[in-house]
């Protein structure tokens, strides 16, 4: 094919146009995507990999790193008993803690979503308040607190149910079920506000199809409309779920202090920040580190199993 | 688009109309008794014993969730003889602003004028939460609805990321800050904000859910990449952004203190006013009033970003 009579587009012209297009077609994608790729890589994946790094060095943060090679895993999995009770309390804490969060982090927003608007919002305030107010686990300490000024001890005296006030916060049989409990109180955050969103998004008119299709009442709906839309949501909620029951420690430390009593509630966490905070063993902190990332790994690849399961 | 005899008349979607009508109809058109309800609100598939459970179990709920906050609040009001009162009470008798005035008046007596605390705090949270919600934004939307190599390791690497602990990589993060020579600079603090795989990852899922059709009749109306995220996709996804912004602001507004910061004025507010609860039990009041003056700015932006995600969605009627 020659020029064409109106001179309008040579071919090999349009040719080489198209192949220029081609080829800076996702030219644009640099600008859209630069500053989170470039700040991504060196404030985060940096950071992780040489973290992994010092995990097979000895580094005290003064001297230059010495390599050790497997040293620290083997001494952190075989000779730390601190380091095993650490692993099984973060274990089964995460356990209870996490399904449970889980769950009632998304029955909660799905309760909320079926009032009217107003109320919702209002609500939602109420469920979300725990969070927003972060600091306000120390309350609990005040409520649990051994000492004469422990609420529920001195409500229990009063009426004469107790004589000796009970130690919640440091005595074993105690300790783990207030643990639970404020955990849990805690545990509607980013992805109760997350599925509360979600819950918005999912397509009204789905609901109406579903009615005439024969979907009799909320929880089928919920099982085959709902969770379905919001596939997404789920699987963000899991992870925050999953890192957060794995990374338990701050809450912890808040109410029950450092270390807690014989260890009772210690988790990789503390363990965690114990090495790297306080005794500034960098090396043997990111051993641990990298420990706590291979368990919420595998656990997500689990729960994402899972959830692609959902309504199928 | 250019032609506009084309554009149909705007079609009303009808709702069964439950409170108005005394007979109704089902969908073939067989004539059905009247639902009892609780909630005046066009929903199918309800039933009004559980819109009444469903009430009881959120006043319950709702009261034990908020029971903490009330706690500290009515604990600010009180003086100092009732603190300390036993057996103590939970709500407030003699409420007093004294421990409100304190905190004023310690605030006012610092070395460094408490305005550049709060001045700091302000910028670091504006700064931060724009950086996080537009760079994240505007990642998510190619990752999302574009099509070129290497995305999905992006999205798989950025998610693995989020499973591994900020405390170990903090070391690591403080050599690459002093390489960089941003210690002692909000550099440090600001900069890393921009590639939040957080902020990314919950608003990639919201994208996710936008119907790839009307990205492409936009594409072949002629707006650009740019205009297509701006003008179609942030508003369509507002309430992914407006939840990103109670994080970002609840986050950003509690910034303590930073291991890259050392000089008092770069200080924020959060860190000078644990520094005064930081006293000890003869200032119990007063850091109760810090929490609850703390508390002020992110429940604000929750009550405002709430309100609005409710107002979008009843306005929104997009459909694949």
């Amino acid at each position: 094919m020659k020029k064409n009579a109106e001179g309008v587009l040579d071919d090999n012209k349009l040719r080489r146009n198209v192949l220029l297009k081609k080829k800076f077609r996702n030219l644009d994608l640099i600008v859209f995507m630069g500053p989170y790729l470039v700040t991504f890589a060196v404030f985060t994946v940096l950071p992780v990999i040489i973290s992994f790094i010092f995990g097979f060095t000895n580094f005290n943060m003064m001297e230059w790193p010495e390599w050790v090679g497997l040293e620290n895993y083997s001494r952190l999995l075989l000779n730390d008993e601190i380091f095993s009770k650490a692993f099984q309390n973060t274990l089964v804490l995460s356990f209870v803690t996490g399904p449970l969060g889980y769950i009632i982090c998304f029955a909660f927003s799905w309760l909320i979503n079926e009032v009217p608007p107003k109320p919702r919002a209002f609500l939602t305030l109420l469920f979300y308040a725990p969070s927003l107010s972060g600091g306000f686990a120390f309350v609990w300490q005040l409520l649990f607190s051994g000492d004469s000024n422990g609420y529920i001890n001195a409500w229990l005296q009063q009426w004469g149910m107790i004589s000796e006030p009970i130690q919640f916060l440091s005595d074993a049989d105690y300790m783990w079920p207030v643990c639970i409990v404020i955990i849990l109180w805690g545990s509607l955050g980013t992805s109760f506000l997350t599925f509360i969103a979600g819950l918005q998004t999912v397509d009204k008119s789905l609901y109406e199809a579903g009615a005439v299709d024969g979907i009799k009442n909320r929880w089928q709906e919920l099982y085959f409309i709902t969770l379905p839309s919001m596939r997404g949501q789920l699987m963000f909620g899991a992870i925050m779920s999953i890192t957060g029951a794995f990374g338990i420690g701050g809450t912890i430390t808040a109410v029950f202090g450092f270390p807690t009593q014989d260890y009772t509630l210690h988790t990789i966490m503390h363990h965690l920040d114990d090495y790297g905070g306080t005794r500034f063993e960098i090396g043997y902190a990111s051993a641990i580190a990298t420990i706590l990332f291979v368990l919420s790994f595998v656990a997500n690849q689990i729960v994402q199993f899972l959830i692609k399961k959902i309504g199928k | 688009m250019a032609d506009s005899t084309a554009v149909k008349p705007k079609k009303k979607l009808k709702f069964p109309q439950f409170g108005k009508k005394e007979v109704q109809k089902d969908a073939f058109g067989n004539e059905t008794k009247k639902k009892r309800r609780l909630f005046k609100y066009n929903r199918i598939n309800r039933s009004f014993g559980g819109d009444l459970f469903l009430t009881l179990v959120l006043v319950i709920g709702g009261v034990f969730m908020v029971f903490p906050m009330i706690y500290a609040i009515s604990n600010s009001l009180k003086p100092m003889s009732e603190i300390w009162l036993f057996p103590p009470n939970l709500i407030v008798k003699n409420p007093t602003f004294k421990n409100y005035t304190d905190l004023f008046n310690i605030m006012s007596n610092s070395l460094v004028p408490f305005s550049k605390y709060l001045f700091n705090t302000i910028l670091i949270t504006v700064i931060g939460t724009a950086c996080n919600v537009f760079s994240a934004s505007m990642c998510a939307y190619p990752l999302s609805k574009r099509q070129f190599r290497g995305k999905k390791t992006i999205f798989d690497i950025s998610t693995l990321s989020l499973m591994f602990t900020a405390t170990a990589g903090s070391i690591s993060t403080y050599i690459i800050m002093t390489t960089l020579g941003w210690i002692d600079t909000y550099w440090s603090i600001l900069v890393p904000t921009l590639g939040s795989s957080f902020a990314l990852y919950l608003i990639k899922n919201f994208i996710d859910t936008f119907p790839d059709t009307v990205i492409e009749a936009a594409r072949i109306d002629g707006a650009g990449e740019f205009r297509i995220y701006w003008k179609i996709l942030m508003p369509a996804i507002k309430p992914g952004w407006l939840t990103l912004i109670v994080y970002a602001v609840q986050g950003f507004w509690n910034t303590g203190a930073s291991i890259f910061i050392y000089r008092e004025e770069l200080k924020t507010l959060a860190y000078a006013l644990s520094q005064i609860a930081a006293a000890g039990i003869a200032r119990a009041g007063v850091s109760m009033a810090i929490s609850v003056v703390m508390m002020l700015v992110p429940v604000l932006t929750f009550v405002v970003t709430q309100s609005n995600i409710i107002e979008t969605m009843a306005t929104s009627g997009m459909k694949d």
